[in-house]
């Protein structure tokens, strides 16, 4: 298959056309919805960029933290993760637990709200 | 409203189509909150009701209350200079107004839910797992609030969303406390605690207090004004319900875009907002590992 242009280029084009032609003549409500079209966008663009290494480091983490088998896909790790805590048999002093959830976290924000107050500063 | 000499301006709070269709299902109806407005009337900064429209009037269910002028927008009041004197009142008036909503006579209030901690956590957690969209910090905060509930209190009016955006400040401070269709009976913490949870500091996060205070100095003022005697320790478990609270209140939001109810684009996106909480929730949970 074809990739020029690549999703990135074709992303960054309508993200160019929503912030520099169409926004400008919008009013009220629809201007209010093409700011958040942008900002949508700009989230897909970051999270091209960002999730293939953020999710396969969260899926290493998840197998060792769990102790499961190493090609479980990362949402059945999450879940089997959720049911441990959920039954107790994981909690706030599980070792490595908070670490993991806190680098999830923040990897997850750098994609969602980069500029999010709650992130740590660097 | 015009009286010799004078011009009042005046606020029409009416329920579209005159029909009572409540946004929330936890919130009260237009009658109930005009008798609210009446019972803090004299002790709480509030608007003044003039007169009330019963459900069968012409105009439908309706209240008319004064005008209070003032700014809402919590990035304004946080940030321009027309607030700096504000700013350094707000958090004693915000104790002073909380401690006088919370020693509101229960046997004075119209008839209004309660709604404990327990209550709420319960609430949510079924909403949450009715989406069936399994987050492990959410389980983590879940499971937590559910080891460690504090000994309760005497339930108290709250008002269920007290904090910026819904509080009308002008230059010498807090003016007005809006929007009470969230009251109930329950734990003064809640409403304390609500005032501090991140997602209402608005990006001053170093200010626990809307973005604009110290709980210390809010706590002293609560209980120098009659409030009860409470330790920052004691907001914490109130606040980790509070964003948890939030979290899936933007699940919620997002729900309607993936059930097709509101396939708007801003529906669609409120549901990249939820990481915004669980960073909140880690943060304070890890203090407590």
């Amino acid at each position: 298959m074809h990739d020029a242009p690549s999703q990135k280029e074709m992303l960054t084009a309508v993200k160019a056309f929503i912030d520099d032609t169409a926004m400008p003549a919008l009013k009220g409500h629809a201007a209010f919805h093409a700011r958040v079209a942008s900002n949508v966008l700009a989230t897909v663009l970051r999270e091209l960029e960002i999730r293939p290494a953020a999710e396969s480091a969260e899926q290493q983490r998840l197998v060792a933290l769990l102790g499961v088998d190493a090609s479980a896909p990362v949402a059945t790790l999450n879940e089997q993760l959720c049911n441990r805590l959920k039954q107790g048999d994981m909690d706030l002093n599980t070792p490595g637990l908070l670490a993991h959830l806190k680098t999830t976290t923040i990897d997850q924000l750098s994609v969602d709200q980069p500029a999010y107050s709650g992130l740590p500063s660097d | 409203m015009e009286r010799p000499g004078c011009v009042e301006e005046l606020i029409l709070r009416r329920v579209p189509g005159g029909v009572s269709v409540a946004r929330n299902s936890e919130a009260i109806g237009l009658g109930t909150e005009a008798n609210l407005l009446s019972c803090a009337d004299g002790t709480v900064p509030a608007p003044k009701v003039i007169q009330v429209f019963e459900p069968g009037s012409d105009i439908g269910e309706a209240f008319l209350m004064n005008r209070i002028p003032g700014q809402t927008i919590a990035r304004k009041i946080l940030r321009d200079d027309d607030y700096r004197i504000a700013r350094e009142k707000l958090t004693h008036q915000c104790g002073a107004a909380l401690a006088a909503i919370h020693a509101i006579p229960t046997a004075d209030l119209p008839d209004l839910p309660t709604s404990g901690g327990l209550d709420q956590l319960e609430k949510y957690e079924t909403i949450y797992r009715a989406f069936n969209l399994p987050r492990p910090v959410f389980e983590l905060a879940i499971a937590w609030l559910k080891s460690n509930v504090p000994s309760a209190v005497p339930p108290v009016l709250v008002h269920g969303d007290f904090r910026l955006g819904n509080l009308i400040v002008d230059s010498d401070g807090l003016a007005a406390v809006l929007d009470w269709e969230l009251a109930h009976l329950g734990d003064p913490r809640e409403d304390i605690a609500w005032l501090c949870v991140n997602s209402w500091r608005f990006g001053h996060s170093q200010n626990r207090v809307g973005g604009f205070g110290h709980l210390d100095n809010l706590l002293t003022t609560y209980e120098a004004s009659g409030g009860r005697k409470f330790s920052s320790d004691e907001i914490d478990w109130w606040e980790i319900l509070g964003s948890l609270k939030w979290g899936i209140m933007c699940m919620i939001m997002y729900e309607s875009f993936r059930s097709g109810t509101d396939p708007s684009v801003e529906r669609a996106a409120i549901g990249r907002r939820v990481s915004e909480t669980e960073i909140d929730l880690l943060n304070l949970l890890e203090q407590r590992a």
